[in-house]
């Protein structure tokens, strides 16, 4: 197995982690924090093929990865305040028991 | 072969990290396990020669998401309150776990077909500065950044109103930790 | 007679010794081993220096005499403590999370040395050169929010909770204009590398080193940095996460033995490090100020220079009372933030005002001193003033306790 093969398979797994979290977990502060896996998943891939690519010298997939963690951090606080104020209305985080648009 | 010794233990840190963080019963472990992960993707970043993303990385996720996760569970009382059951054997449960499953499945079959992934040889690690990184920043990758400094400034005004909002109707909700930070 | 050059370089050569006379395969092995024994060693005999060092200074200041059995002048009292801490029973409470619990000072005391890999403390004295040395060190530094959210929460008491709530909202809040006030220093040097930023400090001109403390934006970053500093590692007057007449300890309540003592250790190590890149950042690192003290070695620059800050911060804890908290938060977000960001713009106008601008070199230089002063100076008077606006300094009006 080459090293690129060896990080793609471990960003794939990583992935499947992640999405299994945020499809099963119940608390929406779990399922936010699988979505995040998800998110680094594909982060570890850029890097793996910015490093075993044709020309790193581009540095193409490291600065996407820079821009991804920033919308990774902005991503992170508007959805860790929006499970706030859906606490806040509806007095629980957890994603089976808001049912309703309504407020 | 071509992985490294030390890839192969960073990998199994932030796998174990991960599935840590998402089967444990108690919130705040789940966090902690997280934050493994997140160190471990760190680390394995700066192992594959990517300084920056690997400190960026560490800066980001487990200075601020962590901390912010962190508090989040305990303002929505995740950190006392009764442990959540960890795969509830409902058949949305039972679904999600065989829609990643999957997806795994998928994504292996992918990578172990492509040529891609055989093709890439282990060519010695690209010697990056941080000089070149920041002039990538400057020149090539200006208006993604102008973007992203916009889009951080919107999250930050956007994730105060949405924190703030129904302050009248809950006094004393613990939150004053909360505005503390953000007044 | 021995050369001053051979002096500043002793222990460099010591290692080079050693590591020549050790077989081929174990080489790298035994450097690393030997500037991780180094560090650990040396900057925890400072650890026990200082807290006599501290209890003294403060006895002094507040008229006492501070402690004085053990030893001349007491100085063998970290012997004592040591011996004390390490006998002492290890409590941990029933309802404590116990493998947590376990691991939070251990956290805590390694993510703190994990920071001096990157700490230049003499002329090639570098375990690590890092290329992104300055950003390592506030990557690394930012684990220790969570080490102590970790101490704080698994205790499961409500003091230890609000004291780590505490901790973490403040470390937050002043985690930024840290690094904000370090951001000119990097401007300036166009390197994140701690020894290039050194280095470019280490150069003179007309017998006066290139510190950049002796820029207006350099004195003003200096400043702003300590303060952000002192919020950082919880010293007095930003000591609210211990608080001991309110929060009794803060995070490490339910810490007892050699736990307690590994929080107090990191606690001063955190202090030391942040110290050590203030130094590094403004004071010229290792480097002397004056080209005709370039004989005394440069480690002994860098750890006069630290001993010198922790005196400053040992005086500070026994002047200035402990702020509230909102005074924290309002002074993080409506003071320090700003300034600092008036301090950036004030290092780029240094940037730009060359000779070219205002002239040669001895009026020039003042003039242009004068000028990027005034840019920092007006805001700050502004914004002082503004913040002071409408808040009447009174009589304290006691409520409870008439």
């Amino acid at each position: 197995m080459t090293p690129l093969a060896g990080c793609l398979l471990v960003s794939a797994l990583l992935f499947s982690i992640g999405l299994a979290g945020a499809l099963t977990r119940r608390s929406a502060i779990l399922v936010l924090a699988g979505i995040e896996l998800m998110l680094n998943a594909a982060n570890l891939n850029f890097i793996a093929f910015w490093r075993f690519g044709a020309h790193p010298e581009f540095l193409t997939g490291l600065i996407f990865v820079i821009f991804s963690i920033a919308v990774a951090a902005a991503e992170a606080a508007v959805g860790l305040a929006l499970i706030l104020a859906i606490y806040r209305h509806a007095r629980t985080s957890d994603v089976s028991e808001i049912t309703e648009m309504k407020g | 072969m071509g992985m490294t010794f030390s890839f192969l233990i960073l990998a199994i840190m932030t796998l174990a990290g991960g599935v840590a963080a998402m089967t444990m019963r108690r919130l705040v472990h789940c966090a902690l396990a997280l934050v493994v992960s997140f160190a471990g993707l760190a680390a394995l970043y700066l192992n594959l020669g990517a300084e920056f993303a690997g400190l960026a990385q560490l800066l980001v996720y487990v200075g601020a998401i962590a901390i912010l996760i962190v508090f989040a569970i305990l303002l929505t009382r995740g950190g006392e309150g009764e442990p959540e059951g960890s795969f509830s054997p409902s058949p949305a449960g039972i679904a999600g776990a065989v829609a990643a499953l999957a997806v795994f499945a998928v994504l292996t079959w992918a990578v172990e077909t492509s040529s891609v992934a055989r093709a890439g040889a282990a060519v010695a690690a690209p010697q990056t500065t941080m000089r070149e990184i920041g002039f990538a920043l400057m020149q090539r990758y200006v208006l993604p950044l102008e973007v992203i400094a916009l889009m951080l400034t919107a999250a930050l005004i956007g994730a105060v109103i949405l924190a703030l909002r129904e302050k009248r109707n809950e006094p004393a909700d613990g939150t004053a930790q909360k505005q503390g930070l953000r007044a | 007679m021995i050369s001053a050059g051979a002096v500043d370089q002793v222990f460099v050569t010591l290692k080079d010794w050693i590591v020549f006379h050790t077989p081929a395969p174990l080489q790298t092995l035994v450097s690393i081993v030997i500037e991780v024994a180094t560090i650990i060693v040396v900057f925890a005999a400072l650890f026990a220096l200082t807290t006599v060092f501290e209890r003294k200074g403060l006895g002094r200041m507040q008229n006492r005499y501070g402690p004085n059995r053990v030893g001349p002048f007491g100085v063998f009292q970290p012997i004592a403590d040591a011996v004390k801490s390490l006998t002492k029973e290890d409590v941990v409470p029933r309802a404590a999370d116990h493998v947590v619990h376990y691991l939070a000072p251990l956290v805590l005391v390694g993510v703190v040395f994990l920071t001096y890999a990157v700490l230049p403390v003499g002329r090639n004295m570098t375990a690590v050169n890092l290329d992104a040395g300055v950003l390592y060190f506030f990557a690394v530094g930012a684990a220790t929010e969570l080490a102590v959210f970790m101490a704080g929460w698994s205790s499961h008491n409500k003091y230890s909770l609000l004291g780590a709530m505490r901790a973490i909202a403040q470390m937050i809040s002043y985690e930024i204009p840290l690094i904000l006030s370090s951001v000119p220093v990097i401007m300036m040097a166009g390197t994140l590398s701690m020894v290039g930023i050194v280095e470019q400090q280490a150069r003179t001109s007309g017998g006066l080193a290139h510190w950049n403390v002796f820029t207006p934006w350099g004195l003003a970053g200096f400043i702003l940095f300590m303060i952000a500093a002192t919020a950082e590692t919880n010293r007095s007057p930003f000591d609210l996460p211990e608080g001991e007449s309110e929060i009794i300890a803060g995070y490490f309540i339910e810490y007892s033995g050699f736990k307690f003592a590994l929080f107090f250790l990191a606690e001063y190590l955190e202090m030391f490090a942040v110290s050590g890149l203030g130094i590094t950042l403004f004071l010229g690192g290792w480097s002397a100020p004056f080209s005709f003290l370039g004989w005394i070695p440069s480690w002994i620059w860098f750890f006069g220079k630290l001993l010198t800050l922790i005196f400053g911060f040992i005086w500070v804890r026994g002047t200035v009372p402990r702020l509230r908290m909102d005074q924290l938060m309002n002074f993080a977000w409506k003071f320090m933030l700003p300034m600092t960001l008036i301090v950036i713009f004030s290092a780029g106008l240094w940037r730009f005002l060359s000779a070219a601008v205002v002239g040669p070199m001895p009026l020039g230089g003042v003039i242009r001193w004068l000028v990027c002063a005034l840019v920092i100076l007006a805001p700050y008077i502004t914004l002082a003033r503004g913040l002071e606006r409408g808040r009447r300094i009174e009589k304290r009006v006691y409520r409870y306790a008439e």
